[in-house]
């Protein structure tokens, strides 16, 4: 009996979206996507730009109302109680929006305030952040010249103002370098372990990889592929990747006999195999003589490529 | 109630800008009345006759309220472009703001209790000013703060709900250049604009400028009767009104997308 009253008001799938599609004018952004996002899952979209993981983000962040179909988030229908979802949530967006002549600190502050939270909590909210974010030492400077990183760990601390249930992340780590990705990557795994619920946009591969219990591969507004990361590169393609690069111009021998599969790229051929190192070993054999070769573990970029035929970043 | 709460959370940030940033602003919103006082009322009004037309009191008082109005109407302008075309494209404070329970028409209420607020402030700063210069002509003239407030937001509500629908600046400049120039010079501040051919002055009734104007200057010098008076009060009421429902429609359209 008791159960029943700690279950009111929390549900197991934080989003719940069917046919969910989004229009711009004849533009068709989003055209009917199923999606679940369960409570404590890490959920990703994986698509290169313009397949419509934004567009998607910003209907589950109900700042921008759907064209069609279902969609709930947290139980709710963001075209009518959008407020009342947004105080649960956070939202890392793709572009930075902090306010920069303000410093770090006044930008935690602030944005508690947004939620309606007291002076008082909000300053307390913002030391824990301030640590979170590693940023204690720059907390009373300006937020302008601070490294795009920061800035980015600023904007993840921001968003956790209000201890949300589910966090959206748009490319949380485009145009940062290696050092500053894992870096946050680290405090994104914290949060994963806390019990948050994320979901996250990339165009990287290894990012999905690395942080995303299960994802769906987005092209054209549609979803092409759903499942966790090892279970897509199982199903869509080998346990390994020769990689052969040619000279640039020549024309490349026909090595389908040697693979399950071959794809043809403008600088290299990749083939699709269970052991690598032995096909390349027959290849050398049939005296075919690459510039290069390579032999790595397959990837969702794979997977991408063979879903859609194209590379996920040009 | 939930509104006006929510829209004053995003009126605090602004505030928390100003404070660390309010020493710019204090120093044009205090040289801006000095040396327009100065120049145009001490200065030149020293050349200027005083005659029955301006009811005959010294030029410098008769300048004064009309400056306050005036004074506003600009500082609205520039209140209600670069600033909010910022808060959208650059700064992008507004798309920040709309990811929280703040909804794109409180962010709008918001940025009009921070304009409404600014033009206040600057016009008592102003007054303050005319009573040390002796530009005063009597306590009527504390009754022009509300109204240069109020005809500044006439003018600024429909240009904040203007820039919202802008992906560019160059507008910006025409809007100062032809309208507020000239609304400016030809509204009734600097000379009556009973001097002004016929033809002009059903565009001049148009501009909250010269409304303004009338009340301040009628409130000032006592001269002004009850029925005039709630027309332009009216009038200036209805442009905010028209300026706050298309704000809250663009703004919607802007963010909400």
């Amino acid at each position: 009996m008791s159960d029943l009253f700690v279950n009111v008001g929390r549900v197991d799938n934080l989003v719940e979206a069917k046919a969910l599609t989004k229009h711009f004018g004849s533009f068709e952004a989003v055209r009917g996507i199923d999606v679940e996002v369960r409570r404590g899952e890490a959920f990703g979209f994986l698509g290169p730009n313009g397949a419509g993981k934004s567009s998607t983000m910003r209907m589950i962040s109900c700042v921008s109302g759907r064209t069609g179909g279902e969609l709930k988030v947290l139980g709710m229908d963001p075209g009518t109680e959008g407020p009342k979802i947004r105080a649960r949530l956070g939202v890392v967006p793709q572009l930075d929006n902090l306010d920069t002549e303000l410093t770090v600190r006044q930008n935690l502050q602030i944005y508690g305030r947004y939620f309606g939270m007291s002076r008082q909590r909000c300053r307390e909210k913002a030391e824990e952040l301030l640590e979170f974010a590693q940023l204690v030492d720059r907390a009373d400077h300006e937020v302008e010249p601070l490294s795009g990183g920061m800035k980015r760990r600023l904007t993840i601390a921001r968003s956790l103002v209000n201890d949300p249930e589910l966090l959206l992340l748009d490319e949380p780590t485009t145009g940062l370098d290696p050092q500053a990705r894992h870096l946050l990557w680290d405090r994104l795994f914290r949060l994963k372990q806390d019990g948050v619920t994320l979901i996250i946009t990339t165009h990287y591969m290894d990012e999905a990889e690395q942080l995303c219990d299960r994802l769906v591969v987005m092209d054209g507004g549609r979803i092409a592929a759903e499942g966790s990361p090892s279970e897509l590169i199982s199903r869509y393609s080998t346990r390994e990747v020769l990689e052969l690069r040619f000279r640039p111009g020549a024309q490349k021998p026909d090595l389908e006999r040697f693979a399950e599969r071959v794809e043809v790229l403008p600088d290299r051929l990749l083939l699709y195999t269970q052991d690598g190192e032995a096909t390349l070993q027959r290849v050398h054999e049939q005296g075919v003589q690459p510039v290069q070769s390579l032999v790595r573990r397959s990837s969702l970029e794979d997977v991408f490529l063979r879903l859609t035929g194209r590379t996920l970043v040009d | 109630m939930q509104t006006l709460r929510a829209s004053w959370f995003a009126f605090e940030k602004t505030w928390t800008w100003y404070r660390r940033n309010w020493r710019a602003t204090a120093v044009s919103g205090f040289l801006t009345p000095v040396l327009f006082l100065v120049a145009l009322g001490l200065g030149f009004g020293s050349q200027v006759q005083s005659t029955a037309l301006i009811g005959g009191v010294p030029y410098l008082q008769y300048l004064a309220p009309a400056l306050v109005v005036v004074t506003a109407v600009q500082g609205a302008t520039f209140e209600s472009t670069f600033p909010v075309m910022s808060q959208f494209m650059w700064q992008k404070s507004f798309i920040a703001m709309v990811a929280t329970p703040i909804t794109p028409a409180q962010v709008l209420y918001s940025q009009m209790m921070w304009i409404g607020s600014q033009l206040f402030l600057r016009a008592v700063v102003f007054v303050g000013i005319a009573f040390a210069l002796g530009a005063a002509a009597g306590p009527g003239i504390l009754l022009a703060i509300p109204v240069a407030a109020l005809a500044g937001l006439a003018f600024g509500a429909p240009l904040v709900a203007y820039s919202a629908t802008l992906e560019k600046p160059e507008a910006f400049n025409n809007i100062f250049r032809f309208v507020l120039m000239p609304m400016t010079l030809f509204t009734g501040a600097f000379f009556p604009v009973s001097q002004l051919p016929d033809w002009l002055l059903p565009v001049v009734w148009l501009t909250p400028a010269w409304h303004g104007i009338e009340l301040a200057r009628g409130l000032t010098f006592g001269t002004l009767n009850l029925l005039p008076a709630l027309g332009h009060i009216a009038y200036l009421g209805a442009l905010v009104g028209v300026g706050v429902v298309l704000g809250v429609r663009f703004f919607h359209r802007r963010l909400a997308v």
